[in-house]
C-alpha cells in the first residue's frame, strides 16, 4: 500500500478499507482469529474458568512520550483491568477512530506498539474494527480495547471481603504516568528524567494470588491516581483507609515536579502498578512474591484498612497530623491515557 | 539543602510542638490569624492544627487572592472570554469560580477559548505565536504575582505585542489586614505574617500591626516545620510581653524585600482609588491598576465590561470567614449546599481557600495528640 495519509476512503469499508486492514493491521497483530476477518470471533471458554470481560479508551496526547505510547496504554489498560480482576488476560479487540490526514508512517507506529504490547503480554488480538472522521473531528487517533480474561472459578476478589486490620500494598512507585505525560506535552519549560510506567502486571497479580489466595480485593490506580481508587474502595467496602506519607514510594523528580506545580502524587495516574488488599499476617507472602518480579520491584506497604472513618481516606503526616484524602474534584490533568 | 525533606523532618517539628505546647500551657487562650491563603492549605495540608494545643486556634484569614474577587469581576472575565477572537489565559484556579451565574469552566465548554497558565508569560508567549488571537491575562493575586505581571507588560510593550492585554485584578495585603484589624469584635492575639508576599513587600509595611494594634506579627514560611515555628514565636512573644514583628522565613525573605521587584511594580502599576473585596467590601487604595503608559495593554481599556456588582447569594457567608469571623463549617451552608463539587462562594473554590481546604483535609476531626513531657 503506497498511501501517506488516512483518507476518509480507508474508512469507507470498500476496497481502502481491506488494503489499510491487510497492510497495517493484519501484518502488526494478525492471527488466526483475526485473519478470518468474519464479524466476530468464536472463543472456546476452558472448563472451570469465568470470563472477566474489560473495556478502554485511549485518547492520550502527545501519542508517545518517554516511556511508551498511545499503543502500549491500548493493550497494557485493559490487560491490566483483567488482571487485577483476577483472570489471565488472553484475547484483545482494537477498534481505532482515525483523522483523516493521519500520516500512515505515524499509524504503522502506534499498530507497531500495539503488537509488540499483546506479545508481551501474551494475549492474542482476535477482533477490531477500524473508522476514518473529518479533519478536525478526532485528534489524530483514538483507540479502544476490550479484553477477555479468563479466571479460576476458586478466585474470589470483591470489596465486601476487606477488613479492619488489612493492609494496603502498591506494587511499586506512583505517579509516574501523568507527570511524564504531562511534561512531554512541553507547555512547561520544565524537564525532568521522568517516564511513564506503563506495564502489563499480570504476571505480578498471578504472583500474588498464588502466594497469597486469600487476598481480598486489587485495583490499577489509573486517572485519579492512588487517592481514587482508594475512596472508591473505602465507599463500597464502607471501610476506613489510612495511608502512611512516610511509606510513600515517590521518585523524586515526581515528588519535585508535582511539587512545583502543586500537584499530589496521590491523584497523578499511574499505567503500570496496582494495589492489593491482604490479610495483615500475609504481608511478608505477599511483599517476596512481588518483589521478586521487575513490574513489582518495589511493592511496599502504604496503608491499612480500619473501621474509625469508614467512607474515608485518611493521611497521616510524618509527624502526627492527619488530613483527608478526597475523592479528586475537577480535571487537573486531561487526557493523560 | 533539599528544604521539602528538611523542613518536613519529623524530628525537628516534634521539638516545635513540644515547645508549643509548653508556652501554650502557661498562657490563656490565644487566636492567631494566618493571612495567607498558602498557610491556609499548608495548615490542612500536613494537619498542623491537629498537632497544635487546644487552647490555640488559627484564624484564617483572606489571603487568597482568588477568594475576593468579587463575582461581578468574574463575570466581567467571561464577557471578555466569550467575544470572537478573544483568548483568555488564567491560572488554574480561576476556571470554577463562581460568577453571577456561570463560570470560565462553562464558558470554555461551551466554546470559548480559555486555556489554563502558569505564568502570564506563557500567554505573552500565546500571543506572539498566535497573531491572529486577541489574548488576554487575568491577571490575579497579591503583591507575590503582580511583578511576574509586571515584566510580562514590560516585555509586552518593548516587543510591541499589540494582541496583547491583562485585565488587572491585582491586590495589596495590608489594606485588607487594616480592615480585619478595624473590624468590630475581632480579637486576635497575633499574625502569622504572609510568607511570599514578604519577598516582594519586605517586613517594613507590617510594623503598623504591632506599633498601632500592639500585636505580634512573624513573617512565616510554608512547610510544616516553618509554621511551628512561626507559632512558636509568636508565642514566645506573647510570653515576654513583645510585640514585634519578627521573620521567621529568613532563607527568602529579606526585611528590606525586593528592592527591584517593588521598583518594577512602581513603574507599571497605580493604586486604584478603591476597589471591592468579596466579603469586605470596598477597601480604599487596595488594589492595582495599569499606569497610562500601558494603557494599551490594559484590557479594561479595551473591552466594555458589564461591571455590573453582583451580590453575594444569600446563603454566602464567605465575608464571615474571610474576616476570620465564623469557622468554615461554621458556615450554614458548609458540606451540604456548598462543597468543592457545587461551590456557592470563593472560598470552597479556590485550593487556597479555607473552606476548600478544611473541606478536603479536615473533616475527619480525629485529634491525634503527641505526648508531651515537660523538659
Amino acid at each position: 500500500m503506497t498511501d501517506e495519509v488516512i483518507t476518509m476512503a480507508h474508512g469507507a469499508g470498500g476496497k481502502a478499507s481491506q488494503a489499510l486492514t491487510d497492510a497495517v493491521f493484519r501484518s502488526a497483530y494478525g492471527g488466526e482469529e483475526l485473519d478470518r476477518l468474519d464479524d466476530g470471533a468464536v472463543l472456546d471458554i476452558p472448563e472451570g474458568k469465568r470470563v472477566v470481560f474489560a473495556t478502554d479508551a485511549f485518547v492520550v496526547t502527545p501519542r508517545t512520550f518517554p516511556g511508551g505510547s498511545i499503543g502500549d496504554l491500548a493493550v497494557n489498560g485493559t490487560v491490566n483491568d483483567l488482571a487485577v480482576m483476577g483472570a489471565t488476560p488472553t484475547w484483545l479487540a482494537v477498534a481505532v477512530v482515525l483523522e483523516e490526514g493521519l500520516p500512515l508512517a505515524e499509524l504503522r507506529e502506534v499498530v507497531a506498539d500495539v503488537a509488540a504490547a499483546a506479545a508481551a503480554a501474551n494475549v492474542t488480538v482476535v477482533a477490531g474494527d477500524t473508522k476514518v472522521v473529518e479533519r478536525g473531528a478526532a485528534d489524530g487517533c483514538y483507540l479502544t480495547t476490550s479484553g477477555i480474561g479468563l479466571r479460576d472459578s476458586t478466585v474470589s476478589l470483591a470489596a465486601e471481603r476487606v477488613r479492619p486490620g488489612d493492609a494496603v500494598i502498591i506494587s511499586g512507585t506512583f505517579g509516574d504516568h501523568g507527570m511524564a505525560v504531562m511534561l512531554a506535552r512541553g507547555d512547561l519549560a520544565l524537564q525532568a528524567d521522568l517516564s511513564s510506567d506503563t506495564a502489563p502486571i499480570h504476571e505480578a497479580t498471578a504472583a500474588l494470588l498464588a502466594a497469597v489466595p486469600e487476598t481480598r480485593w486489587m485495583r490499577d490506580p489509573t486517572r485519579g491516581g492512588v487517592a481514587s481508587a482508594c475512596n472508591e474502595l473505602a465507599v463500597a467496602a464502607n471501610v476506613g483507609v489510612a495511608l502512611f506519607e512516610e511509606t510513600f514510594p515517590v521518585l523524586s523528580p515526581v515528588s519535585g515536579a508535582c511539587e512545583l506545580l502543586g500537584l499530589d502524587p496521590l491523584y497523578v495516574a499511574n499505567e503500570g502498578k496496582f494495589i492489593a488488599i491482604v490479610p495483615a499476617d500475609s504481608v511478608d507472602a505477599a511483599l517476596t512474591a512481588l518483589r521478586s518480579l521487575e513490574v513489582s520491584a518495589q511493592a511496599t506497604v502504604i496503608g491499612e484498612i480500619n473501621d474509625e472513618h469508614a467512607g474515608m481516606v485518611v493521611a497521616h503526616t510524618p509527624f502526627g497530623g492527619s488530613r483527608i484524602v478526597d475523592m479528586l474534584v475537577g480535571a487537573p490533568l486531561p487526557r493523560i491515557c | 539543602m533539599k528544604f521539602v525533606t528538611e523542613f518536613r523532618d519529623p524530628e525537628a517539628a516534634k521539638v516545635l510542638i513540644a515547645e508549643i505546647a509548653e508556652l501554650a500551657a502557661d498562657q490563656p487562650a490565644r487566636k492567631f490569624m494566618e493571612a495567607c491563603g498558602g498557610h491556609t492549605h499548608a495548615i490542612y495540608r500536613h494537619g498542623i492544627e491537629s498537632l497544635l494545643p487546644e487552647s490555640i486556634e488559627m484564624v484564617h484569614g483572606p489571603g487568597c487572592p482568588v477568594c475576593v474577587i468579587p463575582m461581578g469581576r468574574i463575570d466581567d472575565a467571561i464577557s471578555i472570554a466569550e467575544q470572537d477572537g478573544v483568548t483568555m489565559c488564567c491560572f488554574g484556579d480561576l476556571m470554577r469560580v463562581p460568577g453571577g451565574s456561570s463560570t470560565l469552566l462553562e464558558a470554555k465548554a461551551k466554546g470559548a477559548d480559555i486555556r489554563v497558565v502558569y505564568s502570564p508569560l506563557d500567554a505573552l508567549a500565546i500571543a506572539e505565536n498566535e497573531p491572529d488571537r486577541n489574548v488576554v491575562f487575568f491577571a490575579v493575586g497579591f503583591e507575590t504575582t503582580a511583578p511576574s505581571t509586571a515584566i510580562t507588560a514590560m516585555q509586552a510593550r518593548e516587543r510591541n505585542v499589540s494582541n496583547f492585554s491583562i485585565f488587572c485584578n491585582h491586590v495589596t495585603i495590608v489594606p485588607p489586614m487594616k480592615a480585619i484589624l478595624d473590624s468590630p469584635g475581632m480579637e486576635l492575639d497575633g499574625f502569622l505574617g504572609p510568607g511570599h508576599v514578604s519577598t516582594v513587600i519586605g517586613t517594613g509595611p507590617y510594623q503598623f500591626v504591632s506599633r498601632e494594634y500592639g500585636l505580634p506579627l512573624v513573617a512565616t514560611g510554608f512547610e510544616p516545620v516553618d509554621i511551628l515555628q512561626g507559632v512558636a514565636m509568636l508565642l514566645r512573644q506573647l510570653a515576654e510581653g513583645r510585640a514585634e514583628v519578627e521573620n521567621q522565613y529568613k532563607r527568602v525573605v529579606r526585611d528590606g524585600g525586593n528592592p527591584a521587584a517593588l521598583k518594577m511594580l512602581g513603574g507599571v502599576f497605580e493604586l486604584r482609588p478603591h476597589f471591592e473585596w468579596r466579603g469586605l467590601g470596598f477597601i480604599a487604595q487596595s488594589a492595582l491598576a495599569l499606569r497610562d503608559e500601558y494603557a494599551d495593554w490594559d484590557a479594561e481599556k479595551h473591552f466594555e465590561l458589564p461591571g455590573v456588582r453582583v451580590a453575594d447569594p444569600k446563603a454566602c457567608q464567605c465575608g464571615e470567614v474571610l474576616k476570620g469571623a465564623i469557622r468554615p463549617w461554621e458556615c450554614k451552608v458548609f458540606g451540604t449546599a456548598c462543597t468543592p463539587e457545587t461551590p456557592i462562594g470563593t472560598c470552597m473554590v479556590s485550593s487556597e481557600g479555607a473552606c476548600a481546604a478544611y473541606f478536603n483535609y479536615g473533616r475527619f476531626r480525629a485529634k491525634k495528640r503527641i505526648p508531651v513531657t515537660s523538659a
